[in-house]
């Protein structure tokens, strides 16, 4: 086989299947003028980056992804859309202003930020995409040793980010409730 | 029963996820009518009614006869749905519940490999290290079918009945990931064969090492705990608010006819079928014989007797317990369920900790910290 083909293999063509689907979820998530249809479409984004998860043998992420993002956030997002009753697509018109032409320009500096690292970091983005590297990678039991490990700065991370979520769930509580 | 690697020129390790696609989807589909006509005649003996008795002997044609009229009723659209969304519905409610299988185990078989040595190989489509985490996210998923068909229906009914759907199972999916979570800290592994392995053995030589009789009786919180939670997920009665015909029409699936209609009934089946494998295989010890005496009979006999004692359990208290008011179902979750599931998650935290000797970093403390905090930030939304 050529070298050109060689890179052809079925783990390419199914990051490139699913990141088809991806972007294109994403940008119709934008341009559809339904919002219900629009929170669909990210529901399935966030399954194509579960997936694209999955094929990288990061099994946690990947379910964590599902769960959190499409079962309980945008399960959420659907329900105050349907309560707001804001379905219908007259609902959301927007104004023009600064906001299309500022979402060019950042899409440009993005843009040029991904073609930079792509060009910089290449063989060290192979290296770290390569899941043998570490034995048990991507499981639970790895991600669990790792972020428990002293040695390791993960630690102190974790728990601020488990505080912070913590004070969210307070901060919500006391918003909704005012006498408690 | 011991099989060889080798059967001609197939290689039976590799043709188990296969064989165990096929036996899944058979199961879950083929048994869907026979759930049917179970819970219509044992409903029957439980109200002193005759149930069917016309079409076949005893009514046994009695599902077929109806799929079959489904079959060829005419597919009503009401006007102005939402088109996409509408035919989306019913498959966002049977794909996930299908799926959710896949990660079940159902049985074990010996197979002699080429070596000689006798490996014991779990039937299970994905051997798949976050087994139960893979079946909390699909299961949540299908509450978008739900949700969606309600809304795409135009029709308040319909849209009342998604949104108490959507509420409820939220409001339920915590103290189910709290009662499932227990489960993970008395066996130390997402793994559902791990779990279901971790069940062997027996106490005094009778009494079976199953979860639900773990840890002095925690087991058993945790257990009625998921139970009652699956019957919510699943939207049966005492919950089945968003359907309650006195209130509702017919809930969400007012407005869906013909095959739709009988997509939803078989999503709403294999769930309960779903949900039922994950309590046999999580608290009931899976293909895990009850006493020692009786290993001859085979793990898939033993899974399938467990899961449709859950069945019945299902139509017992259907026939039973009246439906909840909408609060009373909000405060039981939410006031009752959620804080004994955090206090039976502690102790059972606790009990574990003080059982297992001290080392550095433990993996399953780890594991369980990392699953603790996940449901934290889910309980978040």
């Amino acid at each position: 086989m050529g070298r050109g083909l060689a890179i052809l293999n079925w783990s390419l063509i199914g990051f490139w299947i699913m990141a088809i689907i991806s972007v294109c979820s994403a940008v119709l998530m934008i341009a559809n003028k339904n919002p219900v249809r629009s929170a669909l479409f990210l529901v399935l984004g966030f399954m194509m980056q579960a997936l694209l998860y999955l094929s990288m043998s990061a099994q946690f992420i990947a379910a964590v992804q599902i769960i959190v993002y499409a079962g309980a956030i945008m399960v959420l997002f659907l329900f105050v859309i349907m309560l707001l009753n804001i379905g219908s697509p007259e609902a959301l018109k927007e104004r023009g202003g600064l906001q299309a032409p500022a979402a060019v320009v950042l899409a440009i500096v993005f843009l040029l930020l991904l073609a930079g690292v792509g060009a910089l970091g290449g063989s060290q983005i192979n290296h770290l995409m390569n899941p043998s590297v570490i034995p048990n990678y991507g499981t639970v039991d790895a991600i669990g040793k790792t972020i428990f490990d002293p040695s390791k700065p993960w630690l102190f991370p974790f728990e601020a980010t488990s505080i912070l979520l913590l004070i969210g769930v307070v901060g919500a509580i006391t918003l909704a409730k005012r006498r408690l | 029963m011991i099989i060889p690697q080798h059967l001609g020129p197939i290689d039976m390790v590799a043709v188990i996820p296969y064989i165990a696609i096929i036996c899944v989807l058979a199961f879950v589909l083929l048994l869907v009518p026979g759930l049917v006509w179970i819970e219509r005649v044992v409903m029957a003996l439980m109200q002193d009614r005759l149930g069917p008795n016309r079409v076949g002997p005893r009514g046994l044609l009695q599902s077929i006869a109806d799929g079959v009229k489904l079959f060829f009723k005419e597919d009503i659209l009401p006007a102005n749905v939402d088109k996409m969304v509408y035919y989306l519905a019913p498959i966002l409610v049977i794909v996930p519940a299908l799926a959710a299988g896949a990660a079940i185990p159902f049985s074990i078989v010996k197979i002699r490999l080429d070596s000689g040595a006798v490996e014991p190989i779990p039937m299970v489509v994905g051997n798949v290290n976050v087994g139960i985490l893979f079946i909390l996210a699909l299961t949540s998923l299908q509450v978008y079918g739900i949700v969606l068909a309600g809304w795409a229906s135009n029709n308040k009914y319909s849209l009342i009945g998604g949104l108490r759907s959507s509420a409820q199972v939220i409001s339920y999916e915590l103290a189910m990931s709290l009662a499932i979570l227990c489960g993970v800290f008395i066996c130390h592994s997402l793994n559902l064969v791990d779990i279901v392995n971790h069940q062997g053995g027996y106490w005094f030589g009778f009494i079976p090492k199953w979860n639900v009789f773990q840890f002095y009786g925690l087991g058993a919180v945790a257990t009625i705990i998921y139970l009652i939670a699956m019957t919510a997920e699943t939207n049966r009665a005492p919950f089945d608010l968003p359907e309650a015909e006195s209130e509702l029409v017919a809930g969400f699936h007012t407005e869906y006819s013909s095959m739709k209609f009988a997509i939803f009934f078989m999503g709403e089946y294999a769930s309960m079928l779903v949900v039922s494998g994950i309590a046999t295989a999580l608290w009931f010890g899976g293909w895990q014989p009850l006493f020692p005496f009786l290993a001859f009979i085979p793990g898939w006999i033993w899974f399938i007797g467990k899961l449709m004692t859950f069945i019945m359990i299902y139509i017992w208290v259907r026939t039973t317990l009246p439906r909840l008011r909408y609060d009373a179902l909000m405060s039981l979750g939410w006031k009752k369920l959620l804080p004994i599931a955090l206090v039976v998650l502690f102790l059972v935290a606790l009990v574990d900790t003080l059982q297992t000797p001290s080392q550095p970093v433990g993996s399953h403390i780890a594991q369980g910290h990392l699953a603790a905090s996940m449901v934290i930030g889910e309980s978040q939304r």
